[in-house]
């Protein structure tokens, strides 16, 4: 299945989803990009440079740790997870963007533009143009800026412009939209480092591509450590990418069961959510076909999650065809669940996971104690949750958290 | 009359034809009327109608707040057709559909074929939709005797013009440099290369659009497009000078067509 789904008849297209719906002035820098990443990936040497850039840069292989604690508390299946928290920057965006960098660099572009929605992948962005030396600029929706402020801290402090999206609905469509804006007038001295699964053909691929580090990693630890393949695995899903990149690896082994969890935000039925494949219908927009949250008519509608990494349109059309072929399931987390999930990993494993990622642990929470005791979950943690302290610390409501920030107001 | 027939007809009459633009529902429906019956007095020849659309991804901030706020305004897609429906009747230019894919996509292209032949509408635009996208658009455009008008940029290579120039009809769209609408562009020698380039190609009449504003940029299109397309630069004027000010451009550019 791995193999058939990069080789559709239209390059780009999974089954009816992806393509390629730009205004023609970018064309001809997408068929370049089309072209630059495909000689990277028939040069062996490429995978290789980006293997070893993420070892020494970025903590790879990150390791598979066994959730003992979680797992006899829920009394079900053995629960295992990925720490892509682990990585430079703590989230799975560094995997995503240091590719794309290595990519520039073999393009000879001296300047990067990126969307960002929590932050992760403004950061990670920012990180990597530091690295490399480029110009970085960085769009986020106004709304992200205030829910995410530690993250716009270091985007600058790293060199890189954050500039406020404060169009439509000032979140992370918009951002790419204005990223797009940009791209169009700048192409030739610059890379557009989308950081998902999403947009126009070759950045499904190519950033699935990338990410399936992850999954590859997986692949051979999870037969080290367990002896076999897990039966389930979960990543959580906003655009996508963490969720493609440990899927794909496992795709052809059909005994594993792939479960994406996407933002229920304040519950299906309210409308405020981003559960694309459970309330949205196949629209395009943002460059490519897929699943979006729209209205009858085709306009877009208002999104919801406390996660602001999930909070989004759209879905990979990658994963909008696994959808539709019954290879991944889909379910949603509501945010009051979320923040329980975030709150239990902490007090049980010592690990902090971003709101994000806890979508992925809520359902493993909610579904693990319905399964055997000797079957094995496996899930993505797929970001760290420090930057979260100041939505957390709300949602926990802590008086010596609001005490501490009083007191630093006043004192500025 | 199709389109090009159309373009050439009034081509006897001026230099150049003169295309304008309205973000349907933006400031209101009231002030988009007294906008059209203003370009018809100025004698105008060829209309945008913009439906609106959340993400509006190849505009500039003037024209994505205009979007943003006709969308706010609660203008509906019934209400942009029945707009361009009294529209047609009313006025003597042509009037073109223009707007981004997803209300076509999600409309089903022939529903909004059907539409805009019943409005009267002879044609549209859709910038964010490809050439080799279009499918049945095409097979439903002859039926309905519409117009695809089709987009080509300065960065298209050679083979490139030549795959979206033969699918064009009525006209070619030349966006006159990169980047969204509503920047002023330099009119200089660079934009030449490109429209011989389309010329080589193609018999159609060409329109050039992006960054147009002052009846200055139109003298220097004479003899080189058959059409100048104006569409952030009146906006603005509106917005900066209310209806007397719109009309005083407006006058302006019609002028310079002659």
């Amino acid at each position: 299945m791995l193999k058939e789904l990069f080789e559709f008849d239209r390059p780009g297209y999974y089954g009816p989803y992806g393509g390629t719906f730009i205004p023609e002035i970018l064309k001809t820098t997408l068929d370049e990009l089309v072209l630059a990443f495909q000689e990277a990936q028939a040069d062996p040497s490429f995978w290789r440079q980006y293997v070893d850039v993420m070892q020494s840069y970025s903590c790879r292989p990150t390791p598979v740790t066994p959730l003992e604690n979680l797992t006899k508390l829920l009394g079900g299946a053995k629960i295992y997870c990925k720490r892509e928290d682990l990585n430079h920057t703590g989230a799975h965006k560094a995997n995503n963007v240091m590719g794309q960098g290595l990519l520039v660099k073999r393009m000879g572009k001296p300047r990067v533009i990126a969307e960002t929605g929590a932050g992760q992948h403004g950061v990670a962005t920012a990180t990597m143009a530091a690295r490399f030396g480029l110009e970085c600029t960085v769009y986020m929706g106004e709304v992200d800026v205030e829910r995410q402020r530690p993250n716009v801290f270091w985007m600058e402090q790293l060199g890189a412009e954050v500039i406020p999206v404060t169009d439509g609905t000032a979140t992370l469509k918009d951002a790419i939209n204005q990223a797009n804006r940009d791209w169009a007038a700048t192409m030739e001295s610059t890379h557009y480092v989308l950081g998902t699964v999403c947009g126009p053909h070759p950045f499904p691929q190519m950033v699935s591509y990338f990410q399936s580090i992850i999954g590859q990693e997986s692949y051979e630890q999870m037969k080290k450590i367990t002896g076999r393949l897990p039966d389930h695995i979960y990543a959580c899903v906003g655009g996508g990418s963490n969720a493609s990149g440990i899927f794909l690896p496992f795709l052809d082994a059909q005994q594993v069961e792939l479960v994406g969890v996407e933002a229920g935000g304040k519950g299906i039925d309210s409308g405020l959510h981003a559960a694309r494949l459970q309330g949205g219908t196949p629209g395009v927009a943002q460059g490519y076909k897929t699943y979006f949250l729209q209205d009858d008519e085709g306009q877009m509608i208002e999104t919801h999650s406390v996660a602001a990494g999930l909070d989004y349109i759209g879905v990979g059309p990658i994963l909008s065809y696994l959808h539709d072929q019954k290879r991944v399931r889909f379910e949603s987390a509501v945010d009051e669940e979320v923040i329980d999930a975030a709150k239990l990993l902490i007090r049980k494993e010592g690990i902090i996971p971003a709101l994000e990622s806890s979508h992925a642990l809520a359902a493993v929470i909610r579904e693990a104690p319905k399964m055997k005791q000797d079957e094995i979950i496996l899930v993505n943690l797929s970001g760290r949750g420090d930057k979260d302290i100041f939505n957390i610390a709300e949602a926990i409501g802590d008086e010596k958290w609001n005490q501490f920030l009083k007191k630093k107001v006043e004192n500025l | 009359m199709n389109l090009t027939n159309y373009i050439r007809e009034r081509l006897q009459q001026k230099q150049i034809l003169l295309m304008t633009h309205v973000v349907v529902g933006y400031p209101s429906l009231d002030d988009n009327w007294t906008m059209l019956e203003m370009m018809q007095q100025s004698g105008v020849d060829l209309v945008e109608l913009q439906m609106p659309f959340t993400e509006p991804s190849a505009d500039g901030p003037l024209f994505v707040k205009a979007n943003q706020q006709a969308l706010k305004n609660g203008i509906r897609r019934d209400d942009y057709f029945e707009f361009m429906r009294k529209a047609t009747a009313a006025f003597d230019f042509k009037i073109l559909m223009m707007g981004y894919y997803n209300p076509v996509f999600v409309m089903g292209h022939h529903e909004f074929c059907r539409e805009l032949h019943k409005n009267e509408s002879c044609g549209f635009i859709l910038p964010d939709l490809p050439v080799e996208e279009f499918g049945d658009l095409f097979e439903y455009s002859r039926q309905y005797e519409l117009s695809p008008i089709l987009v080509c940029a300065p960065t298209n290579t050679p083979e490139r013009l030549r795959q979206v120039l033969a699918h064009g009809s009525g006209f070619l769209y030349c966006a006159a440099r990169k980047g969204v609408t509503g920047t002023k562009t330099t009119l200089d020698q660079s934009q030449d290369g490109f429209i011989s380039r389309c010329r080589e190609i193609s018999d159609l009449p060409l329109a050039l659009g992006f960054g147009l504003s002052e009846a200055a940029d139109i003298q220097q299109l004479h003899g080189k497009v058959e059409i100048a397309i104006v569409g952030s630069a009146l906006l603005h004027s509106w917005q900066e000078n209310g209806p007397q000010g719109y009309q005083h451009h407006l006058a302006g550019l019609a002028e310079s067509c002659a």
